[in-house]
């Protein structure tokens, strides 16, 4: 699988995973200190969707997001500092306070949007598409989006607008298989695979077990390479899992909606930075020691921004006056 | 014989009164997401599992609108839903079916079909929600015609005016205001309906009519306190019933006061207030001695970080600040009492002081 991906760009893989994860955990730890005053939804256990996605992609390429957006964003090369202080609700924040964790934006990296109500910002990502295309530009439109996504009306009409006008998207819906608290199973057809549905709007697709983030890269490369060659969308559908609560800090195992075994699978087996660092650990007899000084890296540069988000300001009252029209 | 009352949350007057209901009547059908989670719509569906047989606990897909038109069609052929939104702003997605269908079938019909519909919308405040989990709309509801719009802000009200609000034959939108989940009161634990017809004077005084939404009544009784430290009684009016609106007691209060004060809590341009004040200014023979004051939300949308969240909504400070420069009351004095309540207060974004997030 990692096959035509170099150990340079394994260990590039490697790093962008396990700083979100890092900086994941960093916000969970501190998160009882009660500064941070907004709901977070966390992507641990899902990096690899964001990271193997966004390898792929090319700054221009434009990213819309939903509510749990720390991955999508910080893979996007958005700025650490500026995504900390926003959960912070800091003034230095990416859009200054004004929206927190569920609506992170940059644009200086195209990291365009996180809309927290369920698909709502996937016609935002059509819409860009459609753009490009009257501009007659190359980009790619990248929506990202839940299993919950697939039962909005919203999310099918996209598909078939983007369909019929040729439109260059990639739709990534990564199914944790969770709404909050309720299996896909209660929610939508048990034999439905949900491939099927943007086939059935003519649009290309391919399911990837998100456990192998260089699947992903794979996947999204064959992915965009379609795009550009069929002026058409493409649908990828990522398994990944979550492994805290939907919304904040803990572990809710013990409410015990979600099969043990399932969670020891995806927690113990199938966690993505784990895998590639056995990958790592195989090709390389250095990486153990290579691992160390990323991960000290990684810990001084969370370190510094949660320091400057604790020392920057609070936006003024009035600054929410600011932008309310164009 | 009235029975002994008991200490009960909003959130729980409203629990026992769609389980003792639903008990009764069998046509009562929940349709929510998350229906049976741990959590339950912030613990109002608590139990629900354990008292209402399963078949009538309908799991809704994320799926607003197709859910909202299939309760209609559900109410339509004799059922009776209850259908929840953890946020107001979950439902925008189910503005067509609510607005196209709900509100207009008894009138397309020459009234033979019906929606004996209750629809529940949460208001988000607080904990950085930010501009997505916080609006305030129920103004958009309480425009059409075909539905009945509903505000209690006390448990008791909560438990009466929902039990009406299940019997009643119309599409009935439930406003809940989340900080309201949290109040507490001795109500009967028994089933009684308090009738949907109008607004409910909760503080006498001769000064000042204060006309309030929702939660907004908890911000007036706030400011009525340090008002009467130095000898102003406010009125305090709970709207209850956004639709049909009914303002006799409205206009007996300001015959009383002449002086009035709106506080919304959504935005005022074209809001709650902006009615009322229409309706007192078109109604003959009302002097006031001042004009009107009109407060809610600031015209913006809702900033997530608590530094810019303040002045956003409507305050108990406001409120004294406002009634101060209508009375031309000692600058001096309000500043004092300002004094006093800006030490007695919790964090601006949380309800009370035992809130820890994350939601
Ligand atoms: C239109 C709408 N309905 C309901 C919600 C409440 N809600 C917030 S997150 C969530 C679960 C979404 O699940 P999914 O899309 O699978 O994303 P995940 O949380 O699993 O990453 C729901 C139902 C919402 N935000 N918007
Ligand atoms: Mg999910």
């Amino acid at each position: 699988m990692e096959k035509n991906i170099s150990m340079n760009n394994l260990k590039k893989l490697f790093f962008s995973m396990y700083r979100i994860r890092l900086v994941e955990e960093e916000i969970a730890k501190r998160y009882s200190e009660q500064e941070m005053r907004c709901p977070v939804h966390l992507s641990i256990g899902q990096e690899s969707t964001a990271v193997g996605v966004s390898y792929c992609l090319k700054k221009s390429d434009k990213v819309y997001s939903s509510h749990r957006s720390h991955a999508h964003y910080l893979a996007k090369n958005g700025n650490l500092k500026s995504m900390i202080s926003e959960i912070y609700g800091k003034s230095t924040g990416c859009i200054g306070g004004r929206g927190g964790s569920m609506h992170l934006s940059d644009l200086s990296v195209n990291f365009m949007a996180s809309i927290p109500i369920i698909g709502s910002s996937i016609p935002l990502a059509v819409g860009n598409a459609l753009s490009e295309k009257i501009k007659k530009k190359k980009n790619i439109s990248v929506s990202f989006f839940g299993d919950a996504a697939i039962e909005e009306g919203i999310l099918h009409e996209c598909m078939n607008f983007a369909s019929i006008k040729n439109l260059k998207v990639l739709f990534v819906c990564e199914n944790n298989q969770y709404s909050i608290f309720t299996h896909l199973n209660e929610r939508q057809p048990k034999k439905r695979n949900i491939e099927k549905i943007a086939s059935a709007h003519s649009i290309a697709s391919k399911t990837i077990d998100a456990s192998d983030v260089t699947q992903i890269v794979n996947g999204t490369q064959e992915a965009l390479k379609y795009i550009k060659k069929n002026s058409a969308p493409f649908f990828l559908v990522l398994d990944t899992y979550r492994w805290k609560e939907h919304c904040g800090p803990m572990n809710d195992d013990h409410l015990n909606y979600r099969d043990k075994s399932e969670n020891d699978k995806w927690i113990k087996k199938k966690c993505a930075i784990k895998s590639l660092d056995n990958i790592l650990i195989k090709k390389s007899k250095y990486w153990p020691s290579e691992k160390i000084k990323i991960e000290k890296q990684i810990k001084k540069e969370i370190i510094i921004a949660f320091n400057f988000a604790l020392k920057s300001k609070l936006p003024s009252s009035k600054d929410s006056w600011r932008h309310v029209y164009a | 014989m009235p029975k002994k009352k008991i200490l009960t949350t909003f959130a729980e007057a409203i629990n026992q009164a769609m389980i003792t209901e639903a008990k009764l009547d069998p046509t009562i059908i929940f349709i929510a997401q998350g229906l049976t989670d741990p959590t339950g719509v912030f613990g109002t569906l608590k139990n629900l599992e354990k008292n209402i047989p399963k078949n009538r606990l309908i799991e809704m897909p994320t799926s607003e609108n197709g859910a909202l038109g299939i309760a209609i069609g559900a109410a339509i052929s004799g059922m009776k839903p209850i259908v929840s939104f953890h946020r107001m702003e979950f439902a925008l997605l189910a503005l067509e079916q609510i607005i196209n269908n709900a509100a207009k079938t008894s009138f397309l019909s020459e009234g033979k079909l019906k929606v004996p519909l209750v629809i529940r919308l949460i208001i988000g405040r607080g904990w950085g929600q930010g501009a997505n989990h916080s609006q305030s709309l129920e103004t958009i509801f309480s425009h059409i015609p075909g539905l009945k719009v509903i505000a209690p802000t006390f448990p008791g009200d909560a438990k009466g005016m929902f039990l009406s609000a299940i019997r009643d034959n119309n599409p009935v939108i439930v406003i809940e205001h989340r900080w309201c989940h949290y109040l507490k009161d001795n109500i009967i634990p028994s089933n009684y309906s308090e009738p949907l017809i109008g607004a409910k004077i909760v503080k006498k005084g001769n000064h000042f009519t204060v006309l309030c939404v929702s939660y907004m009544v908890i911000e007036a009784l706030i400011a009525a306190k340090y008002l009467e430290e130095i000898g102003i009684f406010i009125e305090i009016i709970d709207l209850r019933v956004l639709r049909p609106l009914k303002l006799d007691k409205v206009f007996k209060s300001i015959n009383k006061t002449k002086h009035l004060m709106t506080v919304d809590l959504g935005w005022t341009l074209f809001g709650v207030g902006s009615e009322i004040l229409a309706q007192v200014f078109c109604r003959d023979a009302i002097h006031l001695k001042k004009p009107p004051i009109r407060i809610g939300m600031a015209d913006k949308p809702t900033p997530s970080s608590r530094g810019s969240i303040k002045s956003h909504y409507p305050s108990s400070e406001k409120i004294i600040i406002e009634i101060g420069k209508s009375l031309n009351i000692d600058l001096l004095k309000i500043k004092k009492v300002l004094k006093l309540l800006k030490k007695n207060s919790s964090p601006i974004d949380v309800p009370n002081n035992s809130f820890k997030g994350p939601f």
